[in-house]
């Protein structure tokens, strides 16, 4: 079936994720995150606001941060996504800014902190050694409501270091 | 059990393990509510009033019934209304008739975001699109929406049936739901005592608590009657009690399974999509999964309320105050129940004040019923009070630490609502703070470009709950334990639960393995809420972890064939007290459960009175830009008696992310409304939380001095944080600009008009 149930016809889009392609069958209206979410099976990437202002949804398109909920799935056919369960090397080592999360206690809840990982992942990526103001200009687009962003910053510090 | 003022060696309390959970949450794999699938499992949505005040006149579900993939469709119709009992819910009590009222409308609809029905589909998108496929018609009417407009003679009435409480007479006909009253003393006597009298009012708007996941619940009404919820909830089994009674089925045929929660502060206590999930199951024959989404979470969840306060403080020329008044007038919501009664409670709480009035006012608005909010009802209060507190210093001249610790309450002294407080370490935060670095430091007041520089300093107290908890323990042959809780872990529970359980099995942190559990498989726990956790699920897992070293004394008493009264424990070893020859590690004996009678599994249960009240100073320094009123925090050391720190890195956490929603509050976060009672800014784009970028780090000093109804002395930490920053960031912007805030948030535009109103009475003068 490839028709939902008000009519729409719907498509196939090949992503790769996390160094992996899928080929999943969507609604052409389904965001990115809902993609991921209920298409790949992928829930790490995390719903906050579905309207593009808190970032828990931000995940690499091409090695650009984007909130995915603002991004539609149809877009990202033979595009390579990178969400919270792609950022470690490999299986056995987690990613120096997981690992510093988890010695800093960045994290309270949880549910902000993959899309803080991505986002901070990316600064790195480019930026191996930022400032603190660096930082918080950097992750400003990512809401954390229990930390107060302390533990966040100096977590992301100690992993660029 | 014994506490002593002596710092205490422990082995694993104090220290800073990586928390249990946290591998799970960094590598995206955690499962929270919204990540629930189930085989079979279909999506609701919710329509909701777009009228905060109307009268349902007509609702037509035809044509989304008869919608392809629409699978159920339910309104007021299809849910009974609780009994009018009361539900203790932990932070606050709640109204099981009103609670069904306000979870589905049943004829009227009493806010904005009121849901007037709900659909089950097979997709979420056909969920939505059959949403619009209801007719609802509507009477609007007009909406009550400020204290002052819903005391006003001739208001129309948010709950015409209620029947209000003021001060012990019964009152129809009103929106006030309840006043009360603490007296003590003789407050004009000590008014004419004093010197220096300053009285103010101050008024606030609702804020909200911005968890940043939203609420969420997945149900299964199964062909035998039985339920099953998994939602993301402070605690599972309030949900069970606040379900049953509303679903009128027995509390023992529902199970409820807490996810991993994004957040809560309070706000997920309540019940919101749990039982429309349930009947829309029933109906559609499927488990049902509804996602609020954000506007929605602003609308019509729970709030802390806005409202007006009133403080009159007097003092003597020795710098003591010899009389307050309090008068607290705190929006409920469109239900009663704001929590002005732990406003009162608090608001004068860190002083030794002779003589008090203290009145609250918990009043009906047609806005979304206000629900906890991290020290619910406290901040706003200190707000007032810790603003009038930094006026009377400036008058007297004194120094603001100097009067609190003056004025300052400690063990014996008198609350102003009653309570006498047992050991408190009031004064010893505060003098922590006191001879902090940056309270020593020199602020510059003007900065070259301009710009004014302010200090302030607030004080806050929560009483912090105890309520009920359960763990159990269970021994593996490999000498590692398994700890199951019925706590939910909001953030670093999991580690502070099992790291008191090592402390006494002589165990490191991660040989204990906590599992946060349904309904079904542990005995009853409150709430996660009301900063108990560590302290009254600690203690359970204290006691489990006592009855353990108890049962594994019998089973070396077996093995060695001697009295278990022989056998002491201690550093992970257990050893004859007559035969230096015996001793087996922990482990060890671990591996010898089978030959000595079987699995050992043992449980600890506790009802806690209170988890020791814990007081926090603040000390901020801002930056006030005169052109804009904007306000930066430049620099901010919050204080705190914690009692004792069990993982400290979480201690200074919940301190950092407390005193952080209070900036948000002081200077940001509001509800703005229109006049027909519509929040305009229900995004997170508008509705203004801080970001990384407005702040600085947040230093935190801890003081310990040791709650004496808890084993390793904890106090409950997570709400105090939250109080003193609105009240320390409005004395920071008065020192900073001779401006006195008395709205909050304090936003540009207050804050510019409050300064050019200095300066043109600086410039007349």
């Amino acid at each position: 079936m490839t028709q939902n149930a008000s009519g729409t016809q719907k498509v196939v889009v090949s992503p790769t994720i996390n160094g992996q392609r899928y080929d999943l069958l969507i609604d052409p209206y389904q965001s990115l995150l809902d993609t991921l979410r209920e298409a790949a099976g992928l829930t790490g990437t995390k719903e906050g606001c579905n309207d593009g202002n808190c970032g828990a949804c931000t995940v690499m398109l091409d090695g650009r941060i984007v909130d995915s909920c603002l991004v539609l799935g149809a877009e990202t056919d033979g595009h390579e996504v990178t969400t919270v369960e792609g950022i470690a090397p490999d299986g056995e080592h987690l990613h120096p800014l997981q690992q510093a999360f988890l010695e800093e206690a960045a994290l309270q809840c949880g549910i902000c902190t993959p899309g803080f990982l991505v986002s901070a992942k990316a600064l790195l990526d480019s930026e191996p050694n930022p400032s603190e103001e660096r930082i918080r200009l950097w992750l400003a687009g990512n809401l954390c409501r229990c930390t107060g962003y302390d533990k966040i910053v100096r977590a992301v510090q100690k992993a660029g270091e | 059990m014994t506490t002593t003022e002596q710092p205490q060696e422990y082995k694993v309390i104090g220290t800073r393990p990586i928390r249990h959970d946290g591998l799970d949450k960094v590598i995206g794999k955690a499962l929270y509510g919204g990540d629930m699938k189930l085989p079979g499992l279909v999506w609701g949505a919710v329509l909701r009033s777009p009228h905060a005040h109307a009268d349902i006149k007509r609702i037509d579900t035809s044509k989304a019934s008869a919608a392809p993939g629409v699978l159920a469709v339910m309104t007021g119709a299809d849910m009974p209304v609780a009994e009018s009992i009361e539900l203790e819910t932990g932070e606050e009590v709640t109204n099981l008739a009103h609670a069904s009222l306000k979870l589905m409308a049943h004829g009227r609809v009493t806010y904005k975001g009121h849901p007037v029905a709900a659909v089950a589909a097979v997709d979420h998108n056909t969920a939505l699109e059959a949403l619009k496929l209801i007719d609802v018609e509507y009477e609007v009417l007009k909406p009550v929406l400020t204290v002052d407009e819903a005391v006003a003679e001739g208001a129309p009435l948010v709950l015409p049936d209620h029947v209000g409480n003021d001060l012990g007479e019964k009152r129809r006909g009103t929106n006030v739901a309840d006043h009360f009253r603490h007296e003590f003393g003789d407050p004009a006597k000590g008014f004419s005592e004093a010197t220096v009298i300053v009285e103010r009012e101050f008024s606030l708007t609702m804020v909200h608590q911005g968890y940043i996941e939203p609420h969420n619940a997945t149900a299964l009404w199964k062909s035998d009657g039985k339920i099953e919820v998994w939602t993301s909830t402070q605690g599972a089994f309030g949900v069970r009690s606040a379900l049953a009674p509303i679903l009128q089925v027995p509390e023992t045929d529902i199970k409820v399974t807490p996810m991993e929660i994004g957040g809560g502060f309070g706000g997920k206590i309540n019940i919101y999509l749990e039982p429309l999930s349930a009947i829309l199951s029933k109906k559609a024959g499927r488990p049902v999964k509804i996602v609020m989404d954000r506007k929605s979470i602003f609308e019509a969840t729970g709030p802390t309320p806005g409202g007006r306060i009133r403080v009159k403080m007097g003092a003597n020329d020795a710098g003591e105050i010899t009389a307050a008044e309090v008068d607290l007038y705190y929006e409920a919501g469109a239900y009663p129940g704001s929590p002005v009664g732990a406003g009162a409670m608090c608001s004068l709480a860190c002083y030794r004040v002779p003589n008090s009035r203290i009145d609250g006012w918990d009043i009906l608005v047609n806005k979304p019923k206000t629900a906890a909010y991290r020290a619910p009802g406290a901040t706003q209060a200190a707000f007032a009070v810790e603003s009038v507190v930094d006026e009377v210093c400036r008058r007297l001249g004194m120094d603001p630490i100097e009067f609190r610790l003056l004025n300052g309450v400690k063990e014996g002294d008198r609350r102003a609502d009653g309570p006498v407080y047992p050991r408190v370490g009031n004064l010893e935060q505060l003098q922590a703070l006191k001879e902090s670095p940056h309270y020593a430091s020199q602020l510059d007041k003007v900065t070259e470009d301009g710009k004014l520089r302010g200090r302030g300093v607030a004080n806050g107290f929560w009483f912090n709950g105890g309520m009920q908890s359960t763990v159990t323990i269970n021994v593996n042959s490999d000498g590692e334990v398994g700890l199951v809780e019925g706590s939910v872990d909001i953030g670093g529970t999991r580690a502070s639960v099992a790291m008191q359980a090592a402390e006494v099995l002589g165990l490191r942190a991660e040989e204990v393995h906590p599992v946060v559990v349904d309904t079904d498989s542990v005995g009853y726990t409150d709430v996660t809420g009301g900063s108990r956790t560590a302290n009254a699920t600690g203690y359970a897992a204290y006691l489990a972890a006592h009855n353990v070293i108890t049962a594994m004394k019998e089973r070396a008493a077996i093995l060695w064939e001697i009295s278990a009264d022989d056998i002491q424990f201690a550093d992970g070893v257990f050893s004859s007290e007559s035969d230096s020859e015996l001793s087996i590690s922990f482990k060890e004996l671990a591996g010898k459960l089978t030959e000595t009678g079987g699995p050992l599994a043992a449980s600890g249960s506790i009802r806690q009175r209170g988890s020791g009240g814990g007081f926090g100073a603040h000390l901020v320094d801002v930056e006030v830009d005169p052109e804009t009123g904007k306000v930066d925090v430049i620099r901010y050391t919050a204080a705190q008696d914690v009692g004792k720190a069990i993982h400290p890195s979480y201690v200074e956490g919940q301190i950092q992310g407390g005193a952080t929603q209070g900036i948000g509050w002081a200077l940001n976060e509001e509800y703005f409304w229109t006049d027909e009672g519509t929040m305009q800014n229900s995004t997170f784009l508008d509705y203004r939380m801080p970001t990384s970028l407005d702040l600085p780090m947040i230093d935190t000093i801890l003081t310990e001095v040791p709650n004496p109804t808890h084993p390793f002395g904890v106090r409950g930490v997570g709400e105090t944080p939250i109080i003193a920053p609105v009240g320390a960031v409005a004395n920071a912007i008065a020192d900073a600009t001779g401006a006195r805030l008395t709205e909050a948030p304090m936003k540009p535009s207050r804050v510019l008009k409050a300064v050019k109103a200095v300066e043109e009475h600086n410039g007349r003068s």
